[in-house]
């Protein structure tokens, strides 16, 4: 049937002008609580990198860290907002609940992907344009489009894109890739899958009605038990990098030893709990003490740096 | 024909916040520019060859 002229006006109307979405509805779409900690690694990058950046070039250099990452939410909230509508978690996101559209969400993201980085190299570096260019395309594409609703290695590798912001500024500061920025990119590689894990063990539920293929619901409980356990078994030598590339002192050694000791300890007693009932309260724990250590570790190489204490000298 | 009504008041309010916080982004986009332009030139403004 032939839509009436004033139906017709109405709808061109809504198409031209966008959705009507607040701005708290757009600053939900950065993921504000996951720019923290890409914002609070990407400083412990640019404070341990070696060489000097003037302290303005370094504010922008974290802005655009910091944008990039909201470009990445916004674009991961765009794509996602059908699987977003079926979880209790992200249901509430601006694109499933209608607050923004999904056009604009994905104007909005790829508008801030571009300004940041475009912004870091013309005032920073290209190496660490690129660098920020290569986490946006990972998290969006590699991961977002491709890996997440593959395979349930999805998050182990997609983990990288997380990892990249400390080796952003690092590149920012320095103009370089060294084994120290590898090691902090590392050490968040191998935190991710514990981490995740931990939070897919007691949200299971939510990621099978979504059809993504968490490793729970794919391999079963006790498998993700003995990966999560074997993953911070593995955090242990790798806590150790920053060590021994020069990058963190004695204080990073005696505390990080206690934090990831800890960790495992916590990981273990997922591991060996038989009921559900308290292998999810055992799984919420690991997974608040997961987000704990990360920032933990990463304040102790910020701490040796800015007090300038004495670091470890590089084996490699 | 009866000129279509598509948003409320609410949602005008709404728009008007965006716009102004639009405007104060890019208030501070120019302050950004202008400053880190400043500080990348550093002294080669004066020391150019004229």
């Amino acid at each position: 049937m032939a839509q009436r002229p004033a139906e017709l006006a109405t709808e061109t109307l809504s198409t031209t002008l966008g959705g009507q979405g607040d701005v708290a509805d757009f600053v939900a779409l950065l993921k504000p609580r996951v720019m923290s900690l890409v914002v609070f690694s990407a400083v412990v990058g640019l404070v341990a990198a070696p060489g000097s950046i003037h302290p303005w070039l370094g504010f922008v250099a974290i802005l655009c860290i910091a944008l990039g990452a909201g470009a990445s939410g916004a674009l991961n909230m765009w794509y996602d907002a059908d699987i977003d509508a079926l979880m209790k978690r992200t249901a509430t996101r601006p694109v499933p609940r209608g607050a923004v559209s999904p056009q604009e969400a994905l104007g909005f993201g790829l508008t801030l992907a571009i300004a940041s980085v475009l912004m870091l190299g013309l005032f920073v570096n290209v190496l660490a344009a690129t660098l920020l260019a290569f986490t946006i395309f990972f998290y969006v594409v590699i991961y977002t489009m491709w890996l997440k609703r593959w395979t349930p290695q999805n998050i182990v590798i997609g983990g990288a894109a997380g990892a990249f912001p400390p080796m952003v500024a690092w590149a920012a500061a320095s103009n370089s890739i060294d084994l120290g920025s590898i090691a902090l990119f590392l050490l968040i590689f191998f935190w991710t899958p514990p981490h995740f894990w931990a939070l897919a063990l007691f949200r299971e539920g939510d990621y099978e009605k979504a059809g993504v293929p968490m490793l729970p619901n794919v391999a079963g409980r006790a498998e993700t038990k003995k990966q999560i356990l074997l993953y911070s078994i593995a955090l242990l030598p790798v806590a150790a990098l920053p060590l021994l590339t020069g990058t963190a002192g004695t204080l990073y050694a005696a505390a990080g030893s206690i934090l990831t000791l800890n960790f495992i300890r916590l990981a273990w007693m997922v591991f060996r709990t038989p009921n559900r009932e308290d292998e999810d309260r055992a799984s919420k724990k690991l997974f608040g003490y997961s987000i704990i250590w990360l920032f933990a570790m990463l304040l102790l190489v910020l701490i040796e740096h800015v007090l300038a204490l004495p670091l470890w000298t590089a084996v490699f | 024909m009866q000129v279509p009504q598509p948003f409320s008041p609410d949602d005008l309010a709404r728009r008007r916040r965006r716009s102004i916080v639009m405007a104060v982004v890019l208030v501070v986009l120019m302050v950004l520019f202008f400053i880190t332009t400043l500080v990348r030139l550093g002294g080669n403004v004066a020391e150019r060859a004229l």
